[in-house]
């Protein structure tokens, strides 16, 4: 009688069992790297002019009162192309957007603004992965979000779709509050 | 003739990749000149994981993050920052994910509590057989 209890129990445990696994393999991976920065100040940076026509950039520039887009990318990055044309549009609409430019080199950059067309007004180039690692962006593209007061709001992982354009105005608009 | 061809072509094109074409960070491929700190610099790279090839560590990957993550750890040590200090800095902008050391946390504690409990246990089981036979 004893033992028939005993393996209940145990048949009861490797149920459970079974049941994780299920629940953990139903779910969808998910490998993204998300940033601990959010709602952090954004740490100090100062990062010399990518290309010759626009300045770089400085977490200075960004706690100038207004939100900004801060875009993580690179000309050698093929969804960085493909988001180009969502970052104009957000340009178009009204979005200040500024740029990291991740191990990049002047010419290649010219060549990918000639294609693509150049929505940022500040461009600081990462050549060691230094602000990558302060604001903890895992790759490219990667667009942060940043306040007036130059607090990262939100990260957007991964090149900007259509669909994702409204929702990276209202968190601009959001940031202004 | 035409494989011969063909695979001539295959390995003469060149790969698609997304590559940059900047050299790599100073210290991604040059070891610190003191051994001593170069060892400490090693071992901590070791327990850190590659953002890019995310089963690696950094000091395995050749991704041109991880090169640009292990020069960084090398100044960071060169100039007299403690491994523990260092990892919290990582930890503080990537979670936990980041590091291959486990922490005991909110979420991780079980995995700590569990195997004591087994063996506790079973050391009571053990303890009423060995008690129920003599």
């Amino acid at each position: 009688m004893k033992g028939v209890r005993w393996s209940l129990w145990v048949l009861a445990a490797f149920a459970a069992l079974l049941g994780l696994f299920a629940l953990q393999l139903s779910r969808p991976k998910n490998d993204t790297v998300e940033s601990a920065m959010i709602g952090q100040p954004m740490p100090q940076f100062a990062l010399p002019p990518a290309i010759e026509q626009r300045p770089g950039l400085s977490s200075a520039d960004l706690a100038d009162g207004t939100p900004h887009l801060v875009n993580v990318f690179a000309s050698w990055c093929v969804p960085c192309a493909a988001e180009a044309p969502q970052l104009a549009e957000l340009e178009r609409r009204g979005a200040p957007i500024v740029a990291v430019a991740v191990r990049d080199r002047p010419e290649d950059l010219a060549a990918f603004f000639n294609r693509y067309g150049n929505p940022f007004s500040r461009i600081g180039a990462d050549n060691v992965r230094t602000v990558q690692l302060l604001i903890g962006s895992s790759g490219v593209p990667e667009t942060f979000v940043v306040d007036g007061k130059g607090v990262i709001r939100h990260q957007h992982i991964g090149e900007i779709r259509p669909e994702d354009v409204p929702d990276l105005l209202a968190r601009l608009r959001d940031a202004k509050r | 003739m035409k494989w011969l061809f063909a695979l001539l072509v295959i390995a003469l094109a060149a790969p698609a990749a997304a590559q940059d074409s900047l050299p790599p960070a100073p210290y991604a491929y040059r070891q610190l000149d003191d051994p001593r700190l170069e060892a400490k610099a090693q071992a901590l790279m070791e327990t850190l994981r590659c953002l890019t090839c995310q089963s690696q560590s950094i000091a395995d990957s050749d991704a041109s993050m991880a090169g640009d993550m292990r020069s960084e750890i090398r100044t960071r040590i060169a100039a007299g920052e403690s491994p523990g200090h260092i990892r919290r800095w990582l930890i503080g902008r990537y979670g936990d994910y980041i590091s291959y050391e486990p922490r005991v946390t909110r979420v991780t504690w079980p995995l700590f509590a569990i195997p004591a409990a087994l063996l506790l246990l079973g050391l009571l089981i053990v303890r009423r057989r060995l008690g129920e036979r003599a």
